[in-house]
Parts: structure tokens; sequence; C-alpha cells
């Protein structure tokens, strides 16, 4: 069973997860071009590599971010998203 | 063996006859370069000659041919989709599927099964009405059809699918379709090496070489090919090669996976799909059953295989047939799909000049290897994409028009 760390609720089976994207930052909507906002509407960056992404633990109703990499699909730390807690990160390795 | 037949294994005069020709390296220049030796990439090379005498071309293919998403799918052909669009696209393909074993002189074991896609609730058959009323006003022969009539096809399913989710009807698409896949793709490929286009095996592209906004030339692991014009039918590496030339796309890839039980004597003549059991399944011409289920829920760049995946599916299909409860799944696999937001595929031009794109195939691609081939060809050679992919350009999302596509399969509507 593959496993996900939540950062509320520790180390759970990765059906509770729901994955929710890739975390990005939107321009500036009042200057941005429509060009520049239709890019940030539809595009992704789908290449592989590592990447931070939105996660969701469904029982608990906790989003978070985990950083992974999606060739080999190796998590190395999920947090909560907030000016504290970004580094306060707990590293974990979902099983193989 | 009788001897009289075995001196034509020593014999050099009776060479066994090869699909296609190896090339030791590829030359400096092509006309176009196709990356991708799937069916998509080698069915444009195909009608690039046939249609547009367009023969100095090469297909690059980092693997073996046909290895990746094309020998990957549990090759479904039909034309039952929701928006007019993709009938009208997907119809073409049916009608070249049709008559494709003739055209490229190799049985494709191209077999006309009939289509159920089943509705468990209201919505669901909402749905499918919807798709037969397009159906009907595009040409495409699909209706909604009762319990009975699926009881009449298929005797062995189990309509109330164990109390859980009753059959209350479903969509039935007379042109529903299973053939072999590899063979498409060779058959493809002899077809466009007897025409005069090259197939590189082991040739991997590293590089693309774009100058003021056009394309000049790619870099391979063969060495360097100048050329004005590529067409990347790489689907499940898209972003891969977007990347090399700075193109953004909506393109996300998600592990899509599929496994077959052993062979049994043919009893499943019709292909069944069950949206809301996440199912599809039809029977091969050997016997097993190909059963694929619903796109991995997470981006993985992978094709590793999943318990979970089995799991879920097969008991799915134990709702459907209780009765397959003792046979056994034999091989399981994966594939890598180019998902897109509207669920349709990402055709024609872009705007690099001379850099072309057969991508987003995502659960879909397999059916519509022909007409994509086609359009593809016509697109390189006029440097216009036909009407009938207006809709799939990848301008369309800048535009805000997406196609909407909810007919495709493994997609939960």
């Amino acid at each position: 069973m593959k496993l996900l760390t939540c950062p509320m609720n520790g180390t759970r089976p990765l059906s509770e997860f729901i994955f929710g994207g890739e975390y990005r930052e939107g321009p500036n909507q009042n200057t941005c071009t429509d060009a520049e906002w239709a890019a940030y509407v539809h595009n992704r960056s789908g290449a592989p590599g590592d990447k931070k992404e939105w996660w969701y633990h469904s029982p608990s109703g906790t989003w978070f971010i985990a950083e992974r990499n999606t060739l080999t699909d190796k998590v190395t730390r999920t947090y909560l998203l907030g000016p504290n807690n970004n580094n306060s990160s707990q590293a974990q390795e979902k099983s193989k | 063996m009788p001897l009289r037949l075995l001196k034509f294994a020593v014999s050099k005069e009776h060479p066994a006859p090869r699909f296609f020709k190896s090339h030791e390296a590829p030359k400096k220049s092509y006309d176009v370069v196709i990356i991708g030796g799937g069916g998509h990439g080698l069915a444009a090379a195909y009608y690039l000659a046939k249609d547009h005498g367009i023969t100095n071309v090469a297909v690059l293919e980092k693997g073996y041919i046909g290895g990746g998403n094309t020998g990957r799918n549990t090759t479904i052909v039909r034309s039952n989709y929701l928006t007019p669009e993709g009938v009208n696209f997907y119809d073409a393909s049916v009608k070249i599927y049709e008559g494709l074993s003739e055209e490229l002189d190799l049985n494709l074991f191209y077999s006309t099964r009939g289509h159920f896609t089943l509705a468990h609730t209201e919505s669901a058959m909402r749905t499918m009405r919807w798709r037969a009323e397009v159906n009907k006003h595009v040409g495409v022969e699909s209706r909604v059809v009762g319990p009975d009539e699926i009881a009449k096809a298929c005797p062995q399913l189990d309509l109330s699918c164990s109390g859980q989710a009753p059959i209350l009807g479903a969509l039935y698409h007379a042109p529903g379709s299973v053939a072999r896949h590899d063979g498409v793709a060779w058959g493809y490929a002899r077809g466009a090496d007897r025409l005069g286009a090259e197939i590189h095996q082991n040739t991997e592209v590293l590089a693309i070489d774009v100058k003021n906004g056009k394309v000049c030339g790619v870099k391979t692991n063969k060495g360097y090919i100048e050329t004005k014009q590529v067409l990347c039918a790489v689907a499940g590496f898209t972003p891969r090669i977007t990347e090399m030339v700075d193109l953004q796309t909506p393109i996300v890839i998600h592990p899509l996976q599929a496994c077959v039980t052993e062979p049994m004597k043919p009893w499943l003549d019709t292909i069944l799909v069950s949206g809301s059991l996440h199912v599809y399944v039809s029977q091969s011409s050997r016997g097993e059953l190909v059963m694929g289920s619903s796109l991995d829920p997470y981006e993985v760049h992978s094709t590793r295989s999943t318990l979970d995946f089995v799991e879920g599916l097969t008991s799915h299909m134990l709702d459907m047939f209780p009765f397959l409860s003792n046979v056994k799944v034999v091989r399981q696999w994966a594939g890598m799909a180019d998902m897109t937001p509207d669920f349709a595929p990402i055709m024609g031009k872009t705007p690099i000049e001379g850099f072309y794109l057969d991508a987003g195939w995502g659960t879909w691609g397999f059916k519509a290897t022909p007409i994509s081939g086609k359009t593809m060809a016509q697109t390189i050679a006029n440097d216009s994409a036909p009407d009938l992919i207006h809709s799939f350009r990848l301008s369309r999302f800048e535009d805000y028009e997406l196609t909407g596509e909810k007919g495709a399969a493994s997609v939960g509507h």
C-alpha cells in the first residue's frame, strides 16, 4: 500500500488523499495581458521533475503541499502552506 | 518440417521478407522528421507519401515501433463521442479502419463487435440520450437501448451488477470494433517504407534546433538532422518534446493501466463499457478478456503497475460477471497518457514555424490513428490544418474555445 504523510494526521494510506495539481503562482490579474492570463488558466508544466503540488487529506479536510518527483514518484516533504509553516516540513518518503 | 520447405530457411536466395528496411544511420537532411514511431507517426509518414508524394521523410523512434501507447491500449475503435467535432473526427477514423486491412494488405483482425456503454443511473441515461442524439445528427449509428437488448447481446451479464448498480440501459454503438494494435503500427510502417519513408528505431531526439521562430533541425543520438518540418507524435512524452522548443501546453501525464485474463473460449461478443463501474472489457481474438479502468488519479511519468488498479477493476468485473471469480489475470501494464483539460487532442500548427503537434491523445488515441495520420500529413503538406481538426488546435485554449469531449474513455461523467 502506498503511503503519504499528512502534516496534520501523520502517515496515512494514499487512498485517503486527493491530488490537487501543481502549486502555481498566478500573474497579477489587474496588470497581466489576456494571453498571460489564458496561459495561467490552461497551461501546466507537464515535463517530469521535482514539483510542488497540492494534496488533500479527505477524511480531515486538510489541504497541504507535497514536494514530489513526478518521474520517480518519491515525496521529499509535505507541509501546510503558510508564512510560518513553509519550512517546518516533515520529510517523508512514500513507501515503494 | 519437410526438407523442401527447410531449404528456404538456409537459402540466401529466399530471405525472410522484412516489414521495413533497417538503415545504418539517418541521412543529413529530410523534408520532414517525425518524432515517434507509434501508430500516429507511422500513419502520418504513410499518408505524407501516399496522399502528398512527400517521401523524403524520417520517422525517429527512441525504442521500437509500436512499443509505446500504440501497443498498450485496449484496442477499441468507436466514434460515439459527445461533441459533433469529436464524432465527425472519430467517424472518419472508423471509416478508414474498416478498409484498412485491405489497404495495408495486412490482416488487422478488425472485428466489429457492437459497443454498449452501460448506464446505471438516471443522469448517465441522460448523457447516453445526449450522445445518441448527437451521433444520429452526425450520421453515426448509435441509439439508447433498454436492459432487454443488453441481455440479448450479452446473456452472461448480471444486469443488477450484484445488486450494487442495476443497469438501466445503454448507449449502443453498432460500429464499435476491436483490432490488433501492433498490426496497425506494423502495417503503416510497411506501407510508409514501401513508399520511400525511412524508419529509424533506437533513435532518440535530444534537442530541436529553432532559429528565429523556425525549426531548422533536430539533434539525435545518431547525429544532427537538418529539417524544416518536425511532427511531434509522442503521446505520453509530449511535454518533454515541447519543453525542447519552449512551447507551453496544458498537457499533464497520468498513467492509464490495463490487464488481461487467461484465454477462454469465446463468450463475449460485444464490447462493454461502464463509466460508473470504471470498466471496459472485450474479448480478444486470442480469447483473453482485455480490461481497462479509469486513469490513475495523479501525475506520474512512469509505466509502473499497481495492485490498487487490479483490485478495483476486478471487483467491478465481478459485479458484472460473478462467474469469472476463478479466472486469473495474467498480464498487467500501463501507458502514459497525455491528458488535456477538455479530453480532446491537440493537433495542428504551433507558434513555432515548422513544428507540428499530434498530441494530447489521453485515452482516445488508438481509435484515431488513421485519421490523425491523414490530417497531420495534410497539415504538414499544406502548412495549414484541415477543418476536421480545427477544434483541436493548440490555440483553442488561448481563445477559450475548449471542445468539452466528455465521451472519452476512462473519464467519469
